[in-house]
């Protein structure tokens, strides 16, 4: 398949890289620095130009094109391109936008923009975020299978009554299944007599009940659910709709912002929210609203370092999980190394979404473990499958090591993945791979 | 002094209104004529109304309507409508030399200046009267259906129909809809002003047809004898625009229970939002359920009859004496007591029938409510205060005016204890403009100054002749009056009149009237030096 990518940002690098080894890919970006690095660190075709241009994307190959990914930082140049191509050609179109007005749009019609497929930063960040909440020590939370399937990333402190137990010991819950542990950044696959150690992140798969329940016995101090005390800080537009999931989900949860008037327009769009005009580097204001008590404080400023100073404030103050948005995706890993407990990127957030667009072999749904290093995919199983009609510990011999059956529900039913369980096709299936099998496996399954 | 407000403009389009007068004067003209009776008092006024609009509209060539321009003129509508509506009651008291047949001189109406209080009266659908008795011995059906007809044009707003029908108010309609309009704002409903204005007048229209209709068919299936056609569609013009005039002198009272429960729903829709039925009608039946106004609305009523029902249930809310300084019909008392206590349905429509028609400041009485104990009474002067729905043609300050207040109270209370949080007003959901909230504390704050400042006024010139008005008393006028509710408590109860007051007091109730009637702001700024020059 060739896929142009207009735009060579963090977003779109990240994309290109996730695919320049299965599909032809084109980049286009008007940075000539930008187009000359990426010509030579990954296996794809970078071009200098004005993606909305008519010149350049013939120039990309627009004719022969399946996909158009537009990823730049600007919502209007992302749909030019989108509809631009799609004047030009019949390449599925994928556009990248901040603005929630636009997906609104788009959502109103399907077809608004000759756009086929939108994704909105601002709105896939806010819902990570809130899947983070009401799971106590939680780094990420994915559903798969229409919510009946839940994959979550955990971090196992000192503390934890799972810490130096093995694997067989810890699993006491039914549908749960352990789908890896990553320990200084290595993915393995854990057997039963694996020993979990502290600070280790361990990946299980399973219905969301038995995550909640694995949570909790995790870290059994902290409470889940909707008497979970969250405050927000900053206003921005991923604090706004982390407020508003929230309130749908029942949680009333409290916003700072510094700005009167975003603060009132805020406060009029959120009425089950709290919000309060303040700094949020004012002890004084913190100690008087007891920003200390709470269970989660999410920092969506727009700066990473505010974000980071405000999340470490609030450590300080006592807040038990801090969350923080980080623009700059390296800075992930180092945000968490020195005290924000989950950072979340919107760009790595966005990559993903795109690239389980990008996916052959019917992958329904993709998460991203630790930026790249593992994936857990969606998919729904066909006759030609692997596993289609065998029983699983047969299926995996013909699988490459790395790869784990995480769960499989069959007409929206969960099914706990046991040795002898049949998969049938029709089934949905959650599947963990490391990366370096992914390319592999896709196919076969 | 250089005036900044174009008043010629504004008296233009009096004059338009005035002259279009002539034409509901038709309809009282025709009863004269069924009845046999002078049509001298309708010709001779509507001779009047149609000069004087002429004259009036030869000031300006093309008005232009500002903002100022808009209350010059609403207000001076409602002054110069009641002026040239009490020509009828003055030439049918005095009576005309060689129609002898129309004289009445028995009636109280003789008085300018009764006769300008019993207009405004009507055009404000206060529904306070003056009539020293009310009976066709006194007075001509047709002069009555007059008395009713100033009600039924005054109730959804004469600027209001005004704008409906007369293509040279298209512009600037708006601002005079929102001066004339009850509660805070008006609701466009169509793009065009006019069409607005002519729905909100459709759903008007329609439901005094209605009413007149199931009124009369009672009659018909003999159920409420005493409503012939007559009676039928003077009550029907009474009702929906929340007057209260009633051609009987002892108002609902004098009409069956079958009767009395057809004319509570009728308040409680006069006193509802009508762009409400207009969206019920375009086929949004669910804005009317979900509209917080309307909830609270049936809330308050609910509540206040269901305390007032067992009151009488018990007999605890009835006195067995008459108040002091009366002479109370001891047999009246007695019928009234044996029919109450202890009966489930009596207790329950004396209830919900006077709370509606307090609240909705509709006026009727289906009993002589001085009959009952001082605390009941109290609270019937507290419902006087609540006033119907904006857009609605009740009185005084208006539900949602109630709510916007104590939502912000607790507003307040809440940044007290967290001074940095941001909390906006919300109204069914929507944030209400910090600007609206203070404008309407300041009418509320307005309203309550006036309402005490009156209350001592009146008292004393009261005093001044000798009245002996109890504090409750004068405080009843007052809230009757500004809040356009009609009836008070005492000698201006439901089956008294405002007559025994000295010219002086009825001259002020006139104004308290026209300023309640118009939500005192558009009055009050015409007497500020601001708003003639800059």
């Amino acid at each position: 398949m060739r896929v142009i990518i207009v735009g060579a940002g963090q977003v779109g690098s990240s994309i290109a890289a996730d695919l320049d080894a299965t599909h032809e890919v084109v980049i286009v970006d008007c940075d000539p620095e930008r187009v000359d690095e990426l010509n030579y660190s990954l296996d794809v075709l970078a071009i200098r130009g004005d993606g909305t241009s008519v010149d350049t994307l013939e120039e990309a190959g627009i004719e022969r094109a399946d996909m158009v990914i537009a990823s730049t930082d600007d919502d209007e140049t992302n749909i030019v391109v989108c509809a631009t191509a799609k004047a030009v050609s019949s390449a599925f179109t994928i556009a990248r936008v901040k603005n929630t007005e636009y997906l609104r749009t788009w959502q109103h019609s399907e077809k608004a923009f000759g756009i086929d497929f939108m994704v909105c930063t601002n709105l896939l960040a806010a819902e990570s975020i809130v899947r983070v909440v009401g799971l106590p020590a939680a780094r990420d939370v994915d559903p798969f299978a229409g919510g009946e399937v839940q994959m979550a990333e955990f971090e196992v402190d000192d503390n934890s009554p799972v810490a130096n137990q093995t694997v067989s010991e810890a699993d006491r819950f039914d549908s749960l299944t352990f789908a890896a542990i990553l320990r200084n950044g290595a993915v393995t696959i854990p057997r039963g007599d694996t020993i979990i150690r502290p600070g280790d992140r361990v990946v299980v798969i399973g219905s969301p009940q038995s995550v909640q329940g694995f949570a909790t016995s995790i870290s059994p101090d902290e409470s889940p659910g909707t008497a979970e005390e969250v405050v927000i800080v900053g206003g921005s537009e991923i604090g706004y709709h982390v407020a508003r999931l929230l309130e749908e989900r029942g949680f009333k949860p409290r916003l700072l912002e510094q700005d009167p008037e975003r603060a009132r327009e805020l406060a009029e769009q959120l009425p089950g929210t709290i919000v309060m005009e303040s700094d949020a580097t004012d002890i004084d204001f913190l100690e008087r609203e007891y920003i200390g008590d709470a269970d989660l404080l999410v920092s969506a400023l727009d700066s990473d370092e505010k974000n980071l100073l405000v999340s470490l404030l609030a450590a300080r103050l006592g807040v038990e999980r801090t969350v923080a948005v980080i623009d700059t995706t390296p800075y992930v890993d180092l945000f968490e190394a020195v005290g924000v407990d989950v950072g979340v990127s919107p760009r790595e957030v966005v990559a993903e979404e795109i690239t389980r667009f990008t996916r052959e072999g019917g992958a329904e749904n993709v998460a991203l473990i630790e930026s790249d290093k593992a994936e857990v995919l969606e998919i729904e199983v066909d006759a030609d499958s692997v596993l289609a009609g065998r029983p699983i510990r047969e299926s995996v011999t013909s699988l490459p090591e790395g790869v784990v059956i995480g769960a499989i529900t069959r007409q929206r039913e969960f099914i706990t993945p046991r040795g002898d369980t049949v998969i049938e096709p029709g089934d949905h299936v959650v599947v963990f791979a490391d990366s370096s099998v992914v390319g592999d496996v896709a196919p076969k399954l | 002094m250089k005036l900044r407000v174009d008043y010629k403009a504004s008296l233009r389009l009096v004059g338009t209104v005035l002259k279009y007068l002539a034409v509901p004067l038709c309809f009282p003209l025709v009863v004269a004529l069924y009845y046999g009776e002078s049509v001298l008092p309708f010709v001779v006024t509507m001779a009047v109304t149609v000069l004087v609009g002429i004259g009036l509209e030869r000031l300006a060539d093309e008005p232009d309507i500002g903002a100022r321009e808009g209350f010059l003129m609403v207000a001076t509508t409602w002054f110069a409508v009641t002026l040239v509506g009490a020509i009828p009651f003055l030439i049918e008291a005095h009576g005309v030399p060689f129609v002898t047949s129309a004289i009445h001189p028995e009636s109280t109406l003789g008085n300018p200046v009764n006769a300008l209080f019993e207009t405004m009266s009507g055009f404000t659908t206060t529904g306070a009267t003056v009539l020293g008795d009310i009976s066709f011995e006194s007075h001509t059906r047709s002069i009555m259906m007059w008395r009713q007809l100033t009600q039924w044009l005054g109730g959804m707003g004469i600027v209001v129909l005004a704008v409906a029908i007369l293509p040279e108010l298209s512009v600037g309609g708006a601002q005079l809809m929102d001066a004339e309009a009850p509660g805070p704002g008006i609701e466009k409903l169509t793009p065009r002003i006019a069409e607005t204005a002519r729905a909100l007048w459709g759903a008007y229209l329609g439901l005094t047809v209605l009413e007149i209709v199931l009124l009369y068919s009672l009659h018909v299936t003999g159920n409420a004898p005493n409503m012939d056609v007559y009676n039928a569609i003077a009550h029907g013009l009474t009702t929906m625009p929340t007057g209260g005039f009633s051609p009987e002198a002892r108002s609902i009272e004098a009409f069956s229970a079958a009767a009395q429960w057809v004319i509570i729903p009728f308040m409680v829709a006069a006193g509802t939002n009508f762009a409400l039925f207009w969206h019920v009608l375009t086929g949004e039946p669910k804005r009317l359920v979900r509209d917080t106004e309307f909830k609270s609305y049936l809330g308050i009523i609910g509540v206040i009859s269901a305390i007032l029902a067992a009151v009488l249930f018990l007999g605890d809310g009835l006195v067995s004496v008459a108040p002091a300084g009366e002479t109370y019909d001891q047999f009246y008392l007695e019928g009234v007591r044996t029919a109450l206590i202890g009966n489930v349905e009596p207790s329950l429509r004396q209830s919900i029938f006077q709370v509606v028609s307090i609240v909705t400041t509709t006026g009727y009485a289906s009993m002589d409510f001085n009959a009952w104990s001082a605390p009941t009474q109290y609270g019937l002067l507290f419902a006087m205060f609540i006033g119907g729905s904006a857009g609605s043609t009740g009185g005084a300050i208006k539900i949602v005016r109630w709510y916007v207040i104590l939502k912000s109270l607790r507003r307040e209370l809440f940044t007290t204890a967290h001074p940095e949080a941001i909390r906006p007003v919300r109204l069914a959901g929507r944030a209400v403009d910090e600007r609206a909230i203070r404008g309407i504390y300041a009418f509320t704050l307005l309203y309550l100054v006036l309402f005490f400042v009156s209350t001592g006024l009146l008292h004393l010139d009261a005093a001044r002749i000798d009245l002996g008005l109890s504090v409750l008393e004068s405080m009843s006028a007052v809230a009757a009056t500004l809040g356009n509710v009609g009836p008070g408590f005492g000698i201006v109860g439901p089956m008294g009149s405002y007559l025994d007051f000295s010219n002086s007091s009825k001259l002020y109730m006139v104004i308290l009237m026209w300023m309640g009637r118009l939500e005192i702001l558009p009055v009050f700024v015409l007497f500020t030096p601001e708003y003639w020059r800059r």
